[in-house]
């Protein structure tokens, strides 16, 4: 059987074929005084969907950027696969298959999508630095390509410019970038940010299909497609996780409700 | 073909042919043009190739060109073999160590730190017996290869030029499209995402800067061999500043580019210098020059590589204009 281009891969540890994926314990981000993310733990497990959500400014971006590797935390750990990543450098650890994506779209726009997808799966490549080879006749790296832009939906428009794409296409070229570079773990930061209902449900399909294979953290505003998705959801206030748990613990949480709704609200219903 | 192939194809075409028609003011002249093309070609790579604006490319040229006076033994004429890489070597030595350093900032810092190690460098000849102060030093005897190539007829080092110019261009055409390049050009784009996606970007930007300051150096050791004199304007920020006003004059990002602009940035120097149309005007070159560099940067967004297509627009947005009101009318 011919093997994907873009299977997981990684360096697992030796809690890789048991344990969680990616595991945050007690980590800590403080800014001067403020105390951005205060010792926040959490797990995502392959085939699962672990959803992280809060009001603006609850942490839930700092806390992707340490998971990411981005921002060094002030204290806490980060394993990956069970190995301790905390001190690894961002390329490293996608390299070692964490994937993510931004709020904003980071696309490369006067390139073609399938020339996006061709660069981020250069980066597993043995020799990504090659000099002396045209990018372009890499196999290995345009199989790759194809693959993760097929599997995100983006078959069709492999040739258009990501410059021109509509919105929710973009957003699906961000999340075929993550894949083409063979991620066990994909932190998605708002992924449904700016999308109409029609590009909405396409997204969700694409979560629900990516779900098999990897393990996933996604970051949103949009409650429903949090709870049609979600296997766990970790709800941040302040920095802090006020609830975490399956999506029915925490619609019935009263922490939740107060934090969403106002205690006085509450009283009302 | 596409047309930008035979455009480059032509003009080197043409390039070497012109000493058929030329005169030797001519043949110096496209002799300087080509050097001036090669550290314009240098410097691309690192503002259009990699998006890092250096100002201080004159640093890479003068060291090349000093190197290249310093090591050329007094009693007989130095070999080109082993000259010219120890040339390039000293410049890419230096913008490894500028680069290891300058790029681990950002943005207009980044312009700021490698301005300053140029100004460092200059400093370093325009002040101490080594570089032989703000007189120089004269090339007493001029490098050869072989029996054959004497770098000390115009004739010669004009097609040695040519020749390092096509190689110049030829690798830099290369290295864009190989792995290397479509990682340096998705560093220019968005850095982070590069991050994101598993490249260590540093590596990439410290190799692109050395091979730049290396070709930079090659253009300073053509330098000293066509002029035989080095001096330590050629180390000035005056001339980091010209070589980025070619690469923004052609257009950034397309290699040509840095060719245009280099043949575009004499073009305008030698007219604004000649008083055969300036009269005494012409000893104010520098207001011209400065003024037709504003107004083309200004009217030429992407450079002159892209004035056929911004004409083009225009055309078709005419045209599509009239048949638009032809159709409002009818």
């Amino acid at each position: 059987m011919k093997r994907s281009a873009i299977e997981p891969s990684g360096v697992p540890g030796k809690a890789a074929e048991s344990g969680p994926l990616l595991r945050g314990r007690e980590i800590t981000q403080r800014w001067g005084g403020l105390i951005a993310v205060n010792q926040v733990s959490l797990e995502i497990a392959r085939g699962s969907v672990h959803a992280v959500i809060g009001t603006n400014g609850a942490g839930k971006s700092t806390l992707v950027n340490i998971l990411s590797g981005e921002l060094a935390p002030t204290s806490g750990r980060v394993e990956l696969m069970g190995q301790d990543v905390t001190g690894w450098s961002q390329p490293r650890r996608a390299r070692a298959g964490l994937g993510r994506s931004y709020q904003r779209n980071t696309i490369y726009s006067s390139f073609s999508v399938l020339e996006n997808c061709r660069l981020a799966a250069q980066a597993r490549m043995p020799k990504p630095w090659a000099w002396w080879q045209d990018a372009q006749g890499c196999t290995h790296s345009t199989a790759a390509a194809h693959e993760a832009a097929e599997r995100a939906g983006l078959a069709e428009v492999l040739d258009s410019k990501a410059g021109l794409l509509s919105h929710g296409q973009k957003r699906q070229l961000e999340i075929a970038m993550c894949l083409a570079t063979a991620p066990q773990v994909l932190l998605l930061d708002e992924p449904l940010a700016g999308m109409g209902a029609e590009e909405t449900e396409r997204m969700l399909a694409l979560l629900v299909d990516l779900k098999a294979r990897h393990g996933i953290l996604l970051v949103e505003h949009d409650m429903d497609a949090v709870f049609r998705v979600a296997d766990c959801i970790t709800v941040m206030v302040n920095g802090s996780v006020i609830a975490s748990g399956t999506p029915d613990f925490v619609r019935q949480s009263p922490e939740v409700q107060v934090a969403y709704l106002g205690e006085q609200d509450l009283e009302q219903i | 073909m596409k047309p930008k192939v035979v455009f480059v194809l032509a003009s080197f075409v043409a390039l070497a042919l012109y000493p058929l028609v030329a005169a030797s003011f001519g043949i110096d002249l496209i002799t300087k043009v080509m050097i001036f093309s090669i550290v314009a070609l240098s410097l691309e790579l690192l503002v259009g190739g990699t998006g890092l604006v250096c100002f201080g490319q004159a640093a890479f040229f003068g060291i090349g060109a000093y190197v290249a006076v310093l090591l050329s033994p007094q009693d007989g004429p130095a070999s080109v073999a082993w000259l010219l890489p120890a040339a390039m070597l000293a410049a890419a030595g230096y913008a490894m160590a500028v680069g290891a350093l300058s790029l681990r900032t950002r943005g207009v810092y980044f312009i700021m730190v490698t301005l300053a190690f140029a100004q460092m460098a200059y400093y370093v000849v325009h002040d101490t017996p080594l570089g032989g102060g703000t007189d120089g030093i004269y090339l007493m005897m001029k490098p050869v290869l072989g029996e054959r190539i004497d770098l000390d007829r115009p004739i010669i080092l004009y097609f040695f030029t040519l020749f390092a110019l096509i190689l110049v261009f030829g690798f830099l055409s290369l290295l864009l499209r190989s792995r290397f390049g479509r990682a340096l050009a998705g560093i220019r784009v968005n850095e982070q995402r590069m991050r994101a996606t598993g490249f260590e970007t540093y590596p990439y930007k410290l190799a692109a800067f050395t091979i730049s300051g290396a070709i930079a150096g090659l253009g300073g050791f053509l330098f000293a061999v066509k002029d035989g004199f080095v001096n330590p304007e050629l180390m000035s920020w005056h001339f980091s500043g010209s070589v980025l006003i070619m690469v923004i004059l052609g257009g950034i990002g397309h290699l040509r580019g840095a060719l245009i602009g280099a043949f575009a940035f004499a073009f305008l120097q030698e007219v604004f210098q000649s008083e055969a149309i300036f009269g005494a005007f012409a000893k104010h070159w520098h207001l011209g020059l400065g003024l037709a560099i504003i107004a083309s940067v200004a009217t030429l967004p992407n450079g002159l590589v892209g004035l056929p297509a911004q004409i083009r627009d225009r055309l078709i947005g005419r045209s599509s204009r009239r048949a638009q009101a032809e159709g409002m009318r009818g």
